[in-house]
């Protein structure tokens, strides 16, 4: 048994056992790469049947077009419930990225277009693709985390995570949050992706496409919104992305990566990590985990 | 970054007192087998220039103090994880803080981990902080412990310095040989977190010292060899299920799985824990013990032959069987034992102090069930190991216990198996996590008292009588009128021909509770034995009228769980406490206003009142009559 086998069986045992003790769960998709390792997943974990839960995706009305594409095929070949959500408040309210800033836009688009959807349909146990590799306010989460009834991270009172017996009781309206991928690493997921051969938005592999560089980052132009700045020039770069966001909050990195393969060792030769391409989480400090407290998975 | 994939998994915990460095420690580690990537390097440049306290080097430390609130602080609160990867191995590290109110966040780290680093200053040797997470991790089965004896630079590597703290070590280690655990290895290593000495190079500071160095030690050790040694175990912990080729059927699963006539699919999905299970085997499933066997194992969307220890997997079986979420399969000669009474560790997580008596809800790998503390035997001091009375238990305490459950569980001993053998306790109210536990063995008396069948029974009695047993149970602040409308109650009923008996403080505190006092403790005692005694009355056919204060709502729902849910009725005298407090009928008011009375409810100890009581009377409104007629009416209803 190899780390990926390791990996993958602890998944599994997470999954199931978060579907076991809810009521009505569901699966947080957010067309990345983790998601797609995701969903894999939970194929593996029920099967011959299907996942017994939908997958949501909040979608802001900012994400790259390739990503919604990549979407509706994913959800058609396996033939899933798919329930997605704009928050119609914040599009009526001409709430963008260039307009209001990345925090009132991540906090009006996405954290409150979450909780909204939760309210919706009621659900309990919502997975999400989370690493704890990814920041630091993330390496203290549990793998089920507890959420009041007005979605809150409470991280100083955290319910033990004793064993593999998560204690998965709750009240009416309370709900958990699951992370079947907390121990899992870029690499990781990069190589379970090569191994298993799953299927992720082409944005991820290098190809050239039209950029701009703003404040040292390279943006991709993904529809007419993106507005040119009087200094600004169009360009054709070889870009991918480690990380897909809305598009004008993640940036492409240069790379020449264009297979997964070439991916793993591009990441095993790699110095940086993999959230510098992720604009929102410099806009304050400790601003992650903000997010997360106010209900930001 | 390494470039090979990694052949295995090491989980292991770093703990030690606050200022112990650990946090500098593993950022160290990181740092010195490449696991920092260069924009987090140059952060904790930033950020070591301004909060560092490394005096302008980088601090390691900032690395791993993850919240806000603590980077402000300057400590570490919570388990924080970390990856990192060395020597072929991944390594996923626990941080557990070292304060003493946070016993609770080690043992969950250690739970998770099969080793554990304890750091020791060199210049101030084993403190009782370093005796008590020894204690915890070899309490959570962790049976190797590198001592890290820490701050070497600071006594400029002096060797006399190293082996005083190795002889505090000895000791350490023979006072948990004498409780009762060995540890497989307890090695000591000189390093200083700070410079980097001995963590994955062996320094030349230390000439004297030829053992491994900190990197090796870990890569020495082999995780969860317990499991390949173990017997077969697979808690079920789902049931797949569905039509072949119906709704909820994968599009693309070959026909092998859709057997030609259609029919139900059913697949037993669980994790296995230990030993290794194939196709053909003859199992049991437990606590049932009813014979089954393996038609074809699925790990995950493929079909294998085998499976080893750790592989999730679902199970297909010959014939149809009655199998739950909660039950463990496991071979017919080598299987877990089934006891509803078992000894017991704990370790008490939290603020709400532990009594014997109340009910909590037990979660297992072997499924869940009602527990009582049936029986405190002892505290173990976590600084000398010693083994002290106890009659309550407080957040943090260590203890050994007797537990009785609502259903028997199928568990292996902890020391045997470490998925098996663990439980979980939680608050039926609050839904806390209240501890966790280690089953040490089921008790005999489990096994071999069976209740009497009894030829004449209740309802024999009960008819006897000609009326349905109850217990009518009034509670409120003292002087609400309880008692003087128990009393009132009972002549009615006796006037009506029923069989009755009253319980009060008079008949009660006078005889059977007499070696009680008035602490929570006892209290809670005195509610237990009065339960238990209405119990048996209305197992005689009477109705049963207690007044009591009863204040805690736990111990009200105790008794309420020893009745037959038709046969309890709560009445809540609702009167308002400046009421009761203007008639103080006994002046027991205004002692306790005067400070003369401790734990008095209402003054000075808390009345929880009832959530849903089948009845709510106020005197201050209801005339005695009024309330006698309420609660005949209610009587006559239910």
């Amino acid at each position: 048994m190899d780390i990926l086998d390791i990996l993958e069986n602890e998944s599994i045992r997470i999954i199931r056992e978060a579907v076991a003790c809810g009521e009505s769960p569901a699966m947080l998709y957010s067309i990345g790469k983790d998601s797609s390792v995701m969903l894999h997943l939970a194929m593996k974990a029920f099967y011959p049947m299907k996942p017994p839960f939908p997958l949501v995706h909040v979608d802001t009305t900012w994400k790259f077009r390739e990503m919604i594409t990549f979407r509706d095929e994913a959800v058609e070949r396996l033939g899933l419930e798919l329930i997605t959500y704009t928050n119609e408040d914040g599009v009526a309210g001409g709430v963008s990225p260039f307009t209001h800033g990345s925090k009132v836009y991540t906090d009006i688009m996405k954290t409150e277009a979450l909780r909204k959807v939760l309210d919706k349909f009621r659900f309990d146990m919502i997975f999400g693709g989370a690493r704890r590799d990814e920041e630091k306010s993330r390496a203290k989460e549990r793998v089920f985390s507890f959420r009041d009834a007005t979605h809150r991270w409470e991280p100083r009172g955290q319910r033990p995570e004793l064993w593999a017996i998560p204690n998965l009781s709750k009240k009416k309206d309370e709900s958990f949050r699951v992370f079947p991928l907390s121990n899992w690493t870029e690499l990781d997921v990069w190589r379970y992706i090569e191994r298993e051969n799953i299927p992720v938005v082409p944005l991820y592999f290098s190809a050239k496409r039209p950029v701009i560089l703003r404040d040292g980052q390279w943006l991709m132009l993904d529809d007419e919104r993106l507005r040119l700045e009087a200094n600004e020039k169009m360009e054709m770069r070889m870009i991918r992305f480690r990380t897909l966001g809305c598009y004008p909050l993640t940036a492409g990195v240069e790379s020449e990566a264009a297979t997964v393969a070439e991916i793993v060792a591009e990441l095993e030769a790699s110095d940086t990590s993999e959230r510098c391409g992720r604009l929102i989480d410099f806009d304050q400090a400790g601003s992650m985990e903000r997010k997360k407290q106010e209900g930001y998975f | 970054m390494n470039i090979q994939g990694e052949k295995s998994v090491l989980k292991f915990l770093t703990c030690g007192s606050v200022d112990d460095g650990k946090s500098t420690l593993i950022g160290h580690l990181l740092y010195l087998t490449g696991n920092i990537p260069v924009d987090q390097l140059k952060t904790l440049e930033m950020e070591s220039s301004r909060i560092g306290t490394a005096g302008g080097g980088l601090d390691f430390s900032l690395l791993m103090d993850g919240l806000m609130a603590e980077r402000e602080q300057g400590i570490t609160i919570d388990v924080a994880y970390r990856y990192f990867a060395a020597a072929g191995r991944k390594f996923i590290v626990a941080d557990t803080p070292g304060h003493e109110q946070y016993t609770r966040n080690m043992a969950t780290g250690a739970s998770q981990c099969d080793a554990a680093l304890i750091l020791v200053d060199v210049q101030q040797g084993i403190l009782p902080q370093t005796r008590r997470h020894a204690l915890i991790c070899a309490l959570m089965g962790i049976e190797r412990i590198l001592f890290v004896i820490n701050k070497m630079d600071r006594v400029d590597w002096d060797e006399v310095c190293f082996r005083r703290v190795e002889s505090q070590k000895a000791l350490l280690l023979a006072d948990l040989e004498s409780f009762g655990i060995r540890l497989q290895d307890a090695a000591a290593i000189p390093v200083s977190a700070l410079t980097g000495d001995n963590i994955a190079l062996l320094s030349s500071k230390t000439p004297w010292f030829s053992g491994d160095t900190l990197l090796e030690w870990l890569a020495k050790v082999s995780p969860g060899s317990w499991r390949t040694a173990a017997p077969l175990r697979i808690p079920v912990q789902h049931v797949i299920k569905g039509q072949r080729g119906g709704e909820g059927w994968q599009h693309l699963v070959p026909d092998s799985l859709k057997s030609a006539s259609g029919g139900t699919f059913r697949a037993y999905a669980g994790t296995v824990v230990s030993g290794g299970v194939a196709c053909g085997d003859e199992l049991v499933a437990l606590p049932s013990g009813v014979s089954i066997k393996v038609a074809s194992i699925l790990a995950g969307d493929r079909e294998v032959n085998a499976a080893a220890a750790g592989s999730a997997v679902a199970l297909t079986l010959a014939g149809e069987h009655d199998i739950v979420r909660g039950d463990i399969l496991a071979p017919a000669r080598d299987r877990p034992e089934v006891a509803d009474q078992l000894k017991v560790r704990i370790i008490w997580m939290d603020e709400t102090p532990l009594f014997a008596g109340r009910h909590y809800d037990l979660y297992s790998a072997g499924g869940t069930a009602r527990a009582e503390i049936t029986r405190l035997r002892n505290r173990i001091e976590p600084e000398s190991y010693r083994r002290l009375a106890a009659h309550t238990l407080e957040k943090n305490d260590i203890a050994e216990a007797e537990i009785s459950l609502s259903r028997p569980i199928p568990f292996d001993p902890y020391g045997e198996n470490r998925e098996t053998g663990a439980f979980i306790l939680v608050d039926r109210l609050t839904n806390a996590t209240l501890c966790c536990g280690m089953i040490l063995h089921s008790l005999r008396k489990g096994e071999n008292v069976h209740w009497q069948a009894e030829t004449v029974d209740r309802s024999k009695r009960s008819a006897l009588k000609g009326h349905q047993p109850q217990v009518i149970w009034f509670t409120g602040l003292s002087g609400s009128g309880k008692s003087t409308i128990a009393n009132a109650l009972e002549s009615r009923l006796s006037s009506m021909g029923r069989h009755t008996m009253i319980l009060d403080g008079d008949n009660i505190r006078h005889g059977l509770s007499r070696d009680l006092g008035f602490t929570e403790a006892d209290r809670i005692e005195n509610i237990r034995r009065i339960g238990e005694v209405a119990k048996l009355m209305t197992d005689a056919g009477l109705i049963v009228i207690t007044a009591f204060i009863s204040p805690f709502r736990a111990e009200r729902s105790l008794v309420r769980a020893m009745i037959p849910e038709s046969e309890f009725i709560e009445v809540f005298v609702d009167t308002p406490l400046q009421v009761c407090e203007e008639r103080d009928v006994k002046g027991l008011y205004k002692k306790a206003r005067n400070g003369e009375i401790p734990n008095f409810t209402g003054v000075n100890s808390p009345y929880e009142a009832p959530q849903s009581p089948e009845l709510v009377v106020d005197a201050s409104k209801l005339s005695v009559e009024d309330s006698v007629e309420k609660i005949l009416k209610f009587m006559d209803a239910g």
